[in-house]
């Protein structure tokens, strides 16, 4: 009997050691690259006026629709080449960073605060409360995202404000729900009873106590949805709901761009892979952040 | 179970109510139909008037109620304000080509995530687990329009392979379904892949190896139901993530459905239409979570017990 | 540190103390049921003194400290602190009286808050309550941890660099710098070695010695509650079986449960006390605290019973002075 249970462990699916520990390298190198990205995108979002070669918002009619710069007809004044007015698309992509890291970042601060709150409620004193609580995160959920958006920006008007606060208001649910379940897990902890039978008040055993203990979870969360704010704005810029042109915003440059999609496909791919490529290192940092975080996850 | 089923039904009517309520009053605040009905230079008499007739000066939640009371007894939205026909009638007829363009990406989907998960979770850290955490990385991190606008660019425009807009033959589906099965697929390959992880190391999994099962029983019979489990429960919410994927794949691919629908009207402030497609989309939704978690209380007996 | 004067009147006193915990099911949550953890419970307790409360996990035990301490509401019945009705006291005033109860937990792991460094967990209470002017808290942090046996630099660590008996002193200073008049310990040393129990204790009791606290000590052992209680009272499905001294309880027993816990009690001297021949090992197992049995709640494991133990509640008889047994037997 035994050496059956032995060729059965021995068959078991564990990894080659040298495959874990690549694994393990890049896993982290992921993270790192992650970082580096959103480094980048600080970086050029901060230090554009510096970077860019041209002014963002300068028309040049007679310039228009010229290639980038390793194609023919390209030159080295406009490295990705030009709009159908004449902007320089370079440009115009550095210009956007700023916009894409404004809204993704304040809108999920936004929505954090929002949905940790209400989360907190929730779980902290249960009962009438978090049934109502929880019943709206329910509605909200239901509710399609996009109708929703694009609903609020048409009552609110398409400001930058406006779309981050749109936002904001459609994806707190999501907080909200883990914020609950997290610190209703927590109010059973003795510390907790501790400082309920030391008489702290209220406010303090929920911002002291429990919220410290929940931070690894809404850091995680918050980058994944800085992320998603990101595609989202996009989205909506794209859709004309979101921000205006001239104002550089990648998605309504890719709106712009799929008009020209036969002839200059450069107008449309450049502004989607910064929207891509942005949001793709700041899963990876969120992944990362959570595979150091979660002792569940670390050992899969 | 039964309580189970009631009380989850009952839920969603609340939620069904409370969405129609949110999306009226947003689009009572949003749109004045008197402005877009009459010409410009109405009168303000006029446009009195013409409030009247139509009721639209009643105090808010009388014309909720009013609402209430026409959609759910008769399904009457009342008309398009741009089409001249019942709102109800114009989604009805849209309807079928978003349904169908979902139906294709799930099946898609599915097609692609089921066995690249069982695959990736069977063989841990082989290229092709690797491969598939790294599309999942991907596509998470993909715009859907980015992505079709991209499809359209290299498939339709350089290659010629495939047409771009409308919705003749099933060679027009194919780009679009594509597109939208990207929005969820990184979801469902990553679940499948967790969830056979998590099955796979259980006790009775070894049980089942240990009597001797043949591999392939083992993990079809054993393995693969258990862990349907959670892609059950995730199919049913997907539904309201394809649908928001439908409104942006349809404005990229020019396909006839709701969601371009939905995204027209808006900008048109047809606000009928509107809360027509909302009501559907919204009940759709909660269907599709309602099935989802009876499914799972019907598979897994340990949820009825909460 | 001011020793508390031993006073003769008493500190606390519970009459007929229950605590229900409904059940609920259905769609709209009708009660279906109760648990009745703490179904009448009466004592009393002096100040300077130590009660041990001893009883089987799920006798309700850890509820009645919680009740005490208003950290469960009781269901009905009556708590006299220091001579004040507790029981339905408003918010404000519940305030003062936490600052004069205090409690111990019973997992080490998870009573302390492990974001907080220990000089933050042990001192929170200083600052919220205004015990001691700033710039002394420092000071009294150190004196508090000094008092259980832990050193100044471990004030600057966090929970997890401790092992779990120090993490026990850890919350015996965090309730010292309260400085209650009463401390509840729940199962202090349940969840720690043999051999620290030992010390956790006996560093109890050098605290009680020093600071005139009065203890209500909660355990599942007899051997942890065995030479430091002044009075021990013995629990059953949610109400008393025996309440004596110290003294009374072991040289004299006189409730079949008693009798058994006492059997079980690991003897050091082999060949000591006679008792040990005469296991009384216990049949059956604890019924659930939802559905008691009639009567007397212990009949259905007691070798003694007596048809009338199935029909009516037993009666209080008094067996010496200061020892009470509830049982038909002595009736």
């Amino acid at each position: 009997m035994s050496e059956l249970v032995e060729k059965i462990e021995s068959e078991e699916v564990s990894a080659p050691k040298g495959s874990l520990i690549f694994r393990k390298i890049w896993h982290l190198r992921l993270g790192v690259i992650g970082g580096l990205v959103i480094l980048a995108l600080l970086l050029t979002a901060i230090f554009c006026p510096l970077l860019a070669p041209h002014d963002p918002y300068a028309q040049n009619i007679s310039n228009r629709l010229k290639p980038p710069v390793w194609m023919e007809k390209g030159d080295w004044k406009h490295l990705l080449g030009t709009d159908h007015l004449g902007r320089d698309l370079f440009s115009r992509i550095l210009y956007g960073s700023r916009i894409s890291l404004v809204v993704g970042i304040s809108a999920a601060i936004l929505m954090a605060i929002m949905g940790v709150g209400l989360g907190l409620f929730a779980g902290y004193y249960g009962g009438q409360v978090d049934s109502v609580i929880s019943f709206f995160v329910n509605c909200m959920m239901g509710f399609p995202f996009i109708l929703l958006a694009m609903s609020l920006v048409a009552v609110l008007g398409p400001s930058l404000q406006n779309i981050i606060i749109t936002l904001a208001l459609t994806s707190w649910p999501v907080f909200t729900r883990v914020t609950r379940v997290e610190t209703m897990k927590l109010r059973e902890r003795e510390f907790i009873l501790a400082a309920t039978s030391l008489a702290y008040e209220t406010w303090r055993i929920l911002l002291h106590h429990i919220l410290p203990n929940l931070l690894p979870s809404i850091l995680v969360l918050g980058t994944v949805e800085i992320a998603r704010a990101i595609i989202l704005e996009s989205l909506l810029s794209f859709l004309g709901l979101g921000i205006q042109p001239p104002i550089p915003s990648w998605g309504a440059m890719l709106a712009e761009g799929r008009n020209y999609m036969l002839m200059q496909w450069w107008l449309a791919a450049f502004p989607g892979s910064a929207i891509f490529l942005s949001a793709l290192g700041i899963n990876l940092l969120g992944d990362a952040l959570r595979d150091m975080t979660d002792p569940h996850l670390r050992k899969s | 179970m039964r309580t189970y089923i009631i009380k989850r039904l009952l839920q969603s009517i609340g939620v069904c109510l409370v969405i129609s309520m949110i999306s009226f009053f947003l689009l009572f605040l949003n749109t004045d139909p008197a402005l877009v009905l009459l010409p410009p230079e109405a009168e303000v008499t006029d446009i009195a008037q013409f409030k009247k007739q139509m009721g639209l000066d009643r105090p808010v939640t009388i014309q909720y109620l009013d609402f209430l009371h026409r959609v759910v007894l008769y399904g009457d939205f009342g008309n398009s304000f741009v089409a001249k026909v019942s709102a109800l009638q114009l989604v009805g007829e849209r309807l079928p080509a978003t349904v169908k363009l979902a139906v294709a990406a799930l099946i898609l989907v599915n097609l692609v995530a089921i066995p690249v998960g069982i695959i990736a979770a069977i063989r841990r850290y082989s290229l092709m687990d690797n491969l598939a955490t790294l599309a999942a990385l991907l596509g998470q991190a993909m715009p859907l329009y980015w992505f079709g606008i991209m499809l359209i660019i290299i498939f339709g425009i350089w290659l010629r392979w495939l047409p771009i807009s409308g919705s003749d033959s099933l060679a027009h589906l194919i780009l679009p379904a594509i597109t939208l099965a990207s929005w969820i697929l990184p979801v469902n390959m990553r679940l499948v892949r967790s969830g056979m992880l998590d099955v796979l190391n259980q006790d009775y999994i070894r049980t089942a190896r240990a009597k001797g099962l043949n591999e392939r029983k083992v993990l079809i019979k054993h393995a693969f139901k258990n862990a349907a489990i959670p892609l059950v429960t995730v199919v049913g919410m997907q539904l309201g993530l394809l649908l928001g994927g439908a409104v942006v794949t349809e404005t990229v691919f020019a396909w006839p459905g709701l969601g371009r629908l939905a995204v027209d009207s808006i900008r048109m402030g047809d606000y009928p239409v509107v809360q027509a497609i909302v009501v559907v989309f919204a009940f759709f939704v909660v269907i599709g979570n309602l099935l989802a978690d009876v499914l799972a209380a019907l598979i897994d007996p340990r949820i009825r017990l909460e | 540190m001011n020793m508390a004067r031993v006073q003769a009147q008493e500190l606390l006193r519970v009459e007929n103390l229950k605590k229900h915990f409904p059940i609920r099911k259905g769609v709209l949550g009708r009660t279906v049921g109760y648990v009745y953890a703490v179904d009448g419970v009466s004592f009393g307790m002096q100040a300077g003194k130590t009660l041990g409360l001893v009883g089987e996990s799920g006798c309700g035990k850890s509820t009645m400290g919680r009740c005490l301490l208003r950290l469960h509401e009781p269901t009905s019945g009556r708590i006299f602190f220091d001579g004040q009705d507790i029981t339905r006291m408003g918010h404000s005033e519940l305030i003062r009286l936490r600052t004069q109860m205090q409690m111990i937990f019973q997992d080490p792991y998870s009573s302390l808050n492990p974001r907080l460094r220990v000089s933050e967990i042990v001192g929170e209470a200083l600052r919220v309550h205004h015990l001691v002017p700033r710039r002394d808290w420092a000071n009294r942090v150190e004196e508090l941890l000094k008092n259980v046996g832990l050193q100044a630099d471990h004030m600057a660590r966090y929970p997890h660099e401790f092992s779990g008996g120090q993490r026990q002193r850890i919350g015996i200073a965090r309730a010292l710098a309260m400085q209650p008049k009463l401390i509840v310990a729940d199962e202090p040393v349940s969840a720690l070695d043999v051999s620290i129990q030992a010390q956790v204790i006996n560093l109890l009791e050098s605290l009680k010695d020093r600071f005139g606290f009065s203890y209500l000590i909660i355990a599942h052992d007899l051997s942890v509650v065995e030479h430091v209680s002044d009075r021990i009272a013995v629990m059953y499905l949610g109400k008393l079986v025996e309440v004596a001294s110290d003294k009374q309880l072991y040289l004299n027993p006189k409730h079949p449960y008693t009798e058994a816990l006492l059997a079980a009690v690991p003897v050091a001297a082999p060949g000591g006390r006679q008792r040990r021949s005469q296991r009384k090992l216990l049949k059956g197992d604890v019924p659930s605290p939802i559905q008691p049995p009639s009567g007397c709640r212990f009949h259905t494991r007691c070798p003694r019973m007596m048809e009338i133990c199935t029909l009516k509640e037993p009666p209080t008889i008094q067996v010496e002075p200061g020892h009470w047994v509830y049982c038909f037997f002595y009736g």
